[in-house]
C-alpha cells in the first residue's frame, strides 16, 4: 500500500500540500488545473524532489530518503524517455542489467516485453526511426520490465492522436492488471481517467486530496475543478 | 606508464653499468643535438676513456642553481662569460687544471675555473644581394635605407643579443644609449632567441641579422652560398667564447680530468669548427679549416671581462629597453 | 552522489597540480628583486593586448559563425574540421605562416610592391593582434556554431512567422546566445593571450611588446630570481583566475535542447545575405589557410632530407599526444560544471615555466627529474589543454545532464554505467573535438622537455628547434611541415571520429 503522510512541498512561491493519500491498487488519474503541482507530485514520489516535510510509506517502510533508483518506483515523463543513441533493444535492456553482455533469459524477456505492446520485429531500430506511438509503447515495455510495484506516468501519451492514445491507455491497462501496480497518471483530459482510472486525485488550490473514485468527482466537482472543467459563467 | 618503465630502466641500465664508468656533461640542446658538435665529441671521447660519456641537455644555470651541489653533472659545457660571475659563484666548480697558454684567442685569457673551448666575434650578418655596400660600422647601420631592416635578440632572454648590447656599451660608453635611439627605426623586431631572429633573416624579412662573423661559413660550406656576409667593423668586435668547467663535486674526477684536457686536444678541437660553426679556441689560425681561415675577421677586440659584463648588464639592458619602448 | 565525490576529488587534484608547484618555487625562492617599472610596463602591455585579441576575436567570430551556421556548401564539413586548424599549430608554425603572407617579404607586401606601393610593416600591436586572432578566431568561430546549433528550431520559426529581420533577429534570437557562449570565449582567449610570449615580442617589434610572461622568463632563466618569477606568475594568475571566475559566470546554465549539427534556418533570407555570408566564409578560409599553405610550400620540398632523428622524435611526439589526450579527457570528465571550469582554467593560468620549476623542485626530492621528462609532459600537456577542453565539452554535457539525469536515476544507473551508456556516446563529437584538440595541442608543445632536459628524448617540435639553432633552417621548415601535417592529421582524425554517426542522435 502507498500511502503520502502529511505532505508540504515548497519551490520558491509555490507550495503544495497534502494531509493523508492512499492511491489504490490499479489505475489513478491525478487531475487539477495547469500549474497546480501535477508533475511536483509525481517528481516527489519518485524522489526527484524532495518535500519540506513530510512521509512517502510503501508496505509500510518509510520510502521518503531513499534515492530515485532504491524506490519501488518507475517512471514515464514526457519525453526523453528512451535514449536515441540507443536501439529500442538496448534501451529495453538497461532495465534488466547495466552490462554489455545479456544472457538467453533476458534476451527472452525483453523480446516477449517487446511482444506485448506490439513492437515486435522492431528491436534493432533507434527512437529516431520510430512514429511517436511506437515510442510510447517501447517505454512502456520498459516500464514493464523494470517490474515496478508503484508506476508513475506524467502526460505520457499527451503529443499522441485520440485514437493511437486510447490504445495507449487501453495497453497500459491491461498492463497494469497484469502486474498488480499502483499508477498515478497525470492528464489534463477527464476522458483518459474515465476511461481507464476507477481513482483520481485532485490536485488544486495547493492542496493534493484523494483518491476519489473518478466517477463522482467528475459529477460533482469541487469549485476549483469546475473552473478547469467548464469554465466559470 | 610510460615513465615508470623508463625510471626503471634508469635503475637497472645504471646497476649494470656499475662497471663503465660515465661520464655526464651538461650541455645546452645545439650542442647535443644531432647537428651540433655532441655526437662527435661523444664518439671521439669514448675512444681513449673506456667510459660512458652521457649529454643531458637542457637549460645550464638553472638547472645548475636547482640542483646545487648534490647535482649529478660532473663536466658543464657552454656557459659564456657573460654569465660566469653567477655560475661562478654557485661554489660548483672546480679549477680546470689546463695551461691557459696554449688558448689562442684575440685576449689573454686568465681564469682558471673556466675553459674556453670554442669562440667567434658577435657581428651583424647581412644579405649581400640587398646590402650592397658592405657595412664596416655601427654608422653604417645607422645609415641603412628604409627597406633593408635589422633583426636583432633581446638581451633579457638571448645570450647573443647580450652581448650586443654590452659591445654596444663597450663601444660607445655613456652615449650608449642615445646610439640605441638612433638605431631604433631601424630595427625591424627583437626576438626572444638566435633561431628565430636567424630565421626571419633567412626568409628574407631581415637584410641584417645579429648574429656571429662565423656565421656565412656555414652558408659557404653547407651550401655554396656567399651571399651571406658578416660586418666587419674596424672599431672591434666583441668576442664571445663558450666554456667548458669541471664541476667540484663529481664522482668521476679523474674522467673530468681526462675530458679537460681532451678539450684542449687536436682531436676534440678539429671537430669544433665544422660542427659548431665557430673557431677553435686551442688551435692556431693556420690549423683551421680553409673556409675558416678565409672569414673575414675583426682586427680587435672590444671585452668586458665577466665583472665588468656583470656590472653593466643592467644599465646596458635598461638604456637598450627605454630607447627602443619609444 | 558518486559524481559529486568524483568531480571534487578530480578538481582538487588539478587544483593541486597547478598550486603546489607555484608554492613550491615561492617556497624555494630566498631573496627577490622587486617588481620594478619595467614590469608593470609589461603587465599593463599584457593585458592590453589580451583583451584586444579576445575583442577583435570574437568581433570577427560572431559574423563567420553565422554565415557558417546557416550555409549549407559542398566542402562544408572539411572547412569546419580546417577551422580547427590554426588554433593547434604550434607557435614557432603560426608565425613563420603568417610573417610568410603579411610580413616585410611576404606576399601582401610583395604584391603591395608589384603596384610600387611600401611595404606595409605590421610588425608593432597589430601584428601582435593579427597574430592572435589567427590564432583564436577559429575556436571561437567553432564554439559559437556549437552555440547556434543549441538554439531550439522553434525559436527561429517563430522568428520567421514574426518576420523578424535585421537588428531584431539580432537582439531576439541571436543575442541570447551569444550572452551564453561569448563570456567564456572571451575570457579563454584572454587568459591564452596573458602567456603570450614569443609572439608578443617578435610580432611586437620590440620592448614595447613585452609580457609578464617573458618577465618571467628572464627572471628565471637569466636572473634565476625565482621569487620575482613566482611573484609575477601570481599576477598572472591573478589575472587569468579573475577573467575565468567573472566570464564563466556570467555565462549560465545551458538550456535544454538539440545538440545535432543541424542547419540553421534563417526566417528571412535573401540573396544579399547569402552573398555576405559566402563573402565572409572565403575571406575565413583565405585569411586562415593561406598561412598554412604557405609553410606547406616553403618546407615541403626539404621533407625528403629529414634524418632517422627527426622521423623518431615525430613518433615520439605522437605517443605523448596520445597518452596527454587519454589524460586530459579523462580529468576533464567529471569537471565538466561551473566549478570545474574554473578550475580547469587555472592551468592556463600559471606559467608553465613557473609549473615546469615547480614540479622539478618536488619530483627533485624523490627521483631523478629527468627520469621523469616525459611523465611530467604528458600531465603537464593535459593540464594546459582542460580548460579548453571543458570549454568544449561543458554545454553539451549540462545538456546531456538535464536531459537524461532523471531516466538515468530512474533506471538506477551507477557511475560507470552512465558514463558508458549516456554520457560518453552522447558527447561523442565535442569528445572528438576535445580530443583532436588536445592531441594536436600536445604535438605542438615544447613543454617543460626544456627544463627537464632532452638527451634522447626529444620531441618534434624541440627537433626543430634544434636544426634551426643549427642553421639548417630548411630542415626545420621541413620539419615544421611534417609536424602541421601530423598535428592536423591526428586533429581531423579525432574530429572525424566524433562526427560520424552523429545524425541519430
Amino acid at each position: 500500500m502507498l500511502k503520502i503522510i502529511d505532505l508540504h512541498i515548497h519551490q520558491g512561491n509555490f507550495h503544495l500540500s497534502a494531509d493523508a493519500i492512499t492511491p489504490e491498487v490499479g489505475i489513478n488519474a491525478v487531475l487539477g488545473p495547469s500549474g497546480a503541482g501535477k508533475s511536483t507530485l509525481l517528481s516527489v514520489l519518485a524522489g526527484f524532489d524532495h518535500p519540506q516535510q513530510g512521509r512517502i510509506l510503501w508496505q509500510g517502510t518509510d520510502i521518503t530518503k531513499l534515492p530515485p533508483s532504491q524506490r519501488p518506483v518507475a517512471m514515464l515523463f514526457q519525453d526523453n524517455n528512451l535514449f536515441p543513441h540507443l536501439t529500442i533493444y538496448r534501451n529495453i535492456a538497461l532495465a534488466l542489467t547495466h552490462k554489455s553482455r545479456i544472457s538467453a533469459d533476458q534476451h527472452d524477456r525483453i523480446l516477449q516485453a517487446l511482444d506485448r505492446v506490439g513492437l515486435a520485429g522492431l528491436a534493432d531500430r533507434k527512437p529516431a526511426q520510430l512514429s511517436g506511438g511506437q515510442i510510447s509503447r517501447a517505454a512502456l515495455a520498459r516500464v514493464m520490465l523494470q517490474a515496478q510495484p508503484i508506476l508513475l506516468l506524467d502526460e505520457p501519451f499527451a503529443a499522441l492522436g485520440p485514437a493511437l492514445k486510447q490504445e495507449m491507455l487501453d495497453l497500459l491497462a491491461d498492463v497494469a492488471a497484469q502486474s498488480g501496480a499502483t499508477v498515478l497518471m497525470v492528464t489534463h483530459d477527464p476522458n483518459d481517467a474515465l476511461r481507464i482510472a476507477p481513482k483520481t486525485i485532485l490536485v488544486a488550490d495547493h492542496k493534493i486530496t484523494g483518491a476519489f473514485d473518478t466517477r463522482d468527482l467528475l459529477q460533482n466537482p469541487p469549485p476549483a475543478l469546475a473552473d478547469y472543467l467548464h469554465g466559470s459563467g | 606508464m610510460k615513465y615508470l618503465s623508463l625510471a626503471a630502466g634508469v635503475i637497472f641500465a645504471t646497476a649494470a653499468a656499475a662497471e663503465t664508468p660515465v661520464l655526464n656533461v651538461y650541455a645546452p640542446d645545439y650542442f647535443t643535438s644531432e647537428w651540433g658538435p655532441g655526437p662527435s665529441i661523444e664518439a671521439a671521447f669514448e675512444e681513449t676513456c673506456a667510459c660512458d660519456l652521457k649529454f643531458s641537455a637542457g637549460d645550464l644555470l638553472p638547472r645548475l642553481m636547482l640542483e646545487g651541489p648534490s647535482t649529478d653533472a660532473d663536466i658543464v659545457i657552454g656557459l659564456n662569460t657573460d654569465v660566469t660571475r653567477k655560475a661562478r659563484s654557485t661554489d660548483l666548480f672546480a679549477p680546470h687544471g689546463q695551461n691557459n697558454a696554449d688558448l689562442d684567442l684575440p685576449i689573454d685569457w686568465t681564469d682558471d675555473v673556466f675553459l674556453p673551448f670554442n669562440w667567434s666575434y658577435v657581428s651583424f650578418v647581412y644579405d649581400a644581394t640587398r646590402v650592397t655596400t658592405p657595412l664596416a660600422s655601427f654608422d653604417d647601420l645607422l645609415n641603412l635605407p628604409e627597406g633593408q631592416k635589422i633583426v636583432i635578440q633581446d638581451p633579457r632572454t638571448s645570450i647573443s643579443g647580450l652581448a650586443l648590447v654590452l659591445w654596444v656599451k663597450a663601444t660607445y660608453g655613456d652615449q650608449a644609449g642615445a646610439f640605441w635611439q638612433r638605431l631604433a627605426p631601424h630595427i625591424l623586431t627583437v626576438t626572444k632567441g638566435w633561431s628565430e631572429a636567424y630565421g626571419l633573416f633567412t626568409d628574407g624579412e631581415a637584410a641584417v641579422v645579429l648574429s656571429f662573423n662565423t656565421s656565412p661559413a656555414y652558408h659557404i660550406v653547407a651550401e655554396g652560398d656567399d651571399t651571406k656576409r658578416a660586418a666587419i667593423f674596424d672599431a672591434g668586435h666583441y668576442p664571445y667564447f663558450e666554456l667548458a668547467a669541471k664541476v667540484a663535486g663529481t664522482d668521476q674526477p679523474e674522467l673530468a680530468d681526462q675530458f679537460m684536457a681532451f678539450v684542449m686536444s687536436d682531436a676534440f678541437q678539429s671537430l669544433i669548427p665544422m660542427t659548431n660553426w665557430s673557431y677553435p679556441a686551442a688551435q692556431p689560425m693556420a690549423d683551421w679549416p680553409q673556409a675558416f681561415a678565409d672569414l673575414p675577421i675583426p682586427s680587435q677586440a672590444v671585452y668586458m671581462d665577466e665583472n665588468q659584463a656583470a656590472d653593466m648588464r643592467d644599465t646596458a639592458i635598461e638604456e637598450w629597453r627605454t630607447a627602443l619602448s619609444q | 552522489m558518486a559524481h559529486r565525490t568524483v568531480a571534487i576529488i578530480t578538481g582538487a587534484f588539478v587544483a593541486l597540480l597547478v598550486l603546489a608547484p607555484l608554492a613550491t618555487v615561492w617556497g624555494w625562492a630566498q631573496s627577490g628583486r622587486a617588481i620594478g617599472a619595467a614590469d608593470w610596463a609589461a603587465l599593463r602591455f599584457t593585458v592590453l593586448q589580451s583583451l584586444l585579441s579576445a575583442l577583435l576575436s570574437c568581433l570577427f567570430a560572431v559574423p563567420l559563425a553565422r554565415a557558417l551556421a546557416r550555409r549549407r556548401f559542398w566542402g562544408r564539413d572539411w572547412v569546419m574540421t580546417a577551422l580547427g586548424a590554426p588554433f593547434i599549430l604550434p607557435v614557432l608554425i603560426a608565425v613563420m605562416g603568417v610573417l610568410a603572407v603579411f610580413g616585410q617579404n611576404g606576399l601582401v607586401n610583395r604584391a603591395l610592391g608589384m603596384f610600387g606601393v611600401e611595404p606595409v610593416s605590421i610588425y608593432g600591436i597589430a601584428g601582435v593582434l593579427l597574430v592572435h586572432v589567427f590564432f583564436n578566431l577559429p575556436l571561437v568561430t567553432r564554439m559559437i556554431v556549437q552555440g547556434w546549433s543549441r538554439v531550439p528550431a522553434e525559436h527561429l520559426r517563430l522568428a520567421g512567422q514574426l518576420g523578424l529581420r535585421g537588428w531584431a533577429m539580432f537582439r531576439v534570437v541571436e543575442w541570447p546566445m551569444l550572452m551564453r557562449v561569448l563570456p567564456p570565449a572571451f575570457g579563454i582567449i584572454f587568459v591564452i593571450c596573458l602567456s603570450s610570449f614569443a609572439v608578443a615580442l617578435t610580432l611586437g617589434g620590440g620592448p614595447k611588446a613585452t609580457t609578464i610572461e617573458l618577465a618571467i622568463y628572464q627572471a628565471f632563466r637569466y636572473d634565476f630570481d625565482l621569487a620575482k618569477a613566482a611573484n609575477l606568475a601570481l599576477i598572472q594568475a591573478a589575472l587569468a583566475g579573475a577573467a575565468a571566475v567573472i566570464t564563466v559566470m556570467i555565462s549560465g546554465r545551458e538550456t535544454v535542447s538539440n545538440t545535432r549539427d543541424r542547419r540553421v534556418f534563417w526566417p528571412v533570407d535573401h540573396w544579399r545575405i547569402a552573398f555576405g555570408d559566402g563573402l565572409w566564409i572565403t575571406a575565413a578560409i583565405v585569411f586562415l589557410g593561406l598561412p598554412v599553405v604557405m609553410v606547406v610550400a616553403q618546407g615541403i620540398t626539404g621533407v625528403p632530407t629529414l634524418g632517422m632523428a627527426v622521423w623518431g622524435a615525430a613518433g615520439r611526439s605522437i605517443v605523448i599526444a596520445a597518452v596527454s589526450t587519454a589524460l586530459c579527457l579523462a580529468l576533464a570528465l567529471p569537471l565538466t560544471t561551473r566549478w570545474g571550469e574554473v578550475i580547469g582554467t587555472a592551468g592556463l593560468a600559471i606559467s608553465p615555466l613557473v609549473l615546469g620549476a615547480g614540479l622539478f623542485l618536488i619530483i627533485r626530492n624523490f627521483a631523478n627529474p629527468f627520469d621523469w621528462a616525459l611523465g611530467v609532459t604528458c600531465v603537464l600537456n593535459a593540464v594546459l589543454s582542460l580548460p579548453f577542453v571543458l570549454r568544449i565539452l561543458r554545454p553539451p554535457a549540462e545538456t546531456i545532464r538535464v536531459n537524461y539525469t532523471r531516466l538515468a536515476q530512474s533506471l538506477g544507473l551507477g557511475p560507470i554505467a552512465w558514463l558508458r551508456w549516456v554520457f560518453i556516446p552522447r558527447l561523442r563529437q565535442p569528445l572528438g573535438f576535445a580530443a583532436g584538440v588536445t592531441a594536436a595541442l600536445s604535438m605542438g608543445d615544447l613543454g617543460v622537455i626544456v627544463l627537464f632536459g632532452t638527451s634522447e628524448q626529444a620531441t618534434l617540435p624541440l627537433k626543430i628547434y634544434q636544426l634551426m639553432g643549427a642553421y639548417r633552417m630548411d630542415q626545420a621548415a621541413a620539419g615544421a611541415v611534417v609536424l602541421l601535417i601530423l598535428s592536423l592529421g591526428i586533429f581531423a582524425l579525432c574530429d572525424y571520429w566524433g562526427r560520424r554517426n552523429v545524425k541519430d542522435y
